[in-house]
């Protein structure tokens, strides 16, 4: 149950962060979340993301800096596995799901769905 | 506008910049970081309930759960969007919206919804990414970059 509790508030401090970056710095969202992509994969290079992940669940792989730090992971690991090519092979190796879904399901929605407001 | 941008204005330009910064409406930033808290954390919240029932009816780490967890809150989110009441949230909620994943999978169904009319290769196929394009390019090209620097350095034994 406490997981859900650091979810919550994890995460919401990732958004307020986000926020301030909109509000007080004036970015366009754009800039915003490649600033906390970016962001993501400084951390991830770290290592400091995953023990993030660890300790906060979704409240840290939910917020898009996931995003920034899954990709550097897969290009590590594969990187392991086969050498500098790996950076190559394996960046969008973990990121696979979000990427393939987001385009399938933004397709599918595009023929059924009428843009409404 | 920074210093350095003003000095190229000419006088009378820069006489309506400082007007229009005067005029502008504060933002109340305070309440935007409490309703980003709020909803930003509520989606989290979502997306945990999603890693735990892939952790306890399948067989997820806690890392490698959030993979179908983040596939998981983007098909809610294209759902949501389609039905157009992401973008109701969205417009109270600010970066709570924005910055998880939803709001990823939100710039490109509502992209992809909008440029239906002109036709699906070039509508709804070349506009997809146009939003959640920088993502997806900044995203990759410094992960590359970083990957690269870091294997630099554990070559050379440090890390």
């Amino acid at each position: 149950m406490e997981k859900f509790l650091l979810a919550f508030l994890v995460g919401g401090a990732i958004c307020v962060i986000g926020q301030l970056l909109l509000d007080v710095l004036r970015l366009t969202p754009a800039h915003t979340t490649v600033t906390l992509v970016v962001a993501g994969a400084v951390l991830g290079a770290l290592g400091l993301y995953e023990p993030l992940i660890q300790f906060a669940g979704a409240g840290a792989s939910v917020p898009i800096s996931s995003f920034g730090n899954a990709l550097v992971t897969g290009a590590l690991t594969e990187a392991e596995r086969t050498g500098v090519v790996g950076v190559l092979t394996g960046i969008f190796e973990v990121t696979s799901a979000g990427i393939s879904s987001a385009i399938i399901f933004a397709f599918l929605a595009a023929l059924i769905f009428k843009p409404k407001g | 506008m920074s210093s350095k941008k003003k000095k190229k204005l000419s006088k009378t330009q820069q006489k309506y910049q400082s007007f229009a910064q005067a005029r502008e409406p504060k933002r109340p930033v305070l309440m935007n970081c409490l309703k980003a808290f709020l909803v930003g954390g509520l989606i989290c919240t979502v997306g945990q309930f999603f890693q735990w029932m892939y952790m306890t009816f399948f067989d997820f780490t806690e890392v490698s759960a959030s993979n179908p967890t983040v596939a998981s809150m983007i098909i809610l989110a294209v759902i949501l969007t389609g039905l157009g009441v992401y973008d109701h949230i969205a417009q109270w909620a600010g970066a709570g919206t924005i910055v998880p994943v939803t709001g990823f999978a939100n710039t490109m169904a509502s992209a992809a919804m909008e440029h239906r009319s002109e036709g699906y290769v070039l509508g709804v196929g070349g506009n997809m990414f146009k939003l959640s394009g920088p993502v997806i390019t900044y995203g990759v090209f410094s992960a590359f970059v970083l990957a690269i620097l870091r294997l630099i350095i554990e070559g050379l034994g440090g890390m």
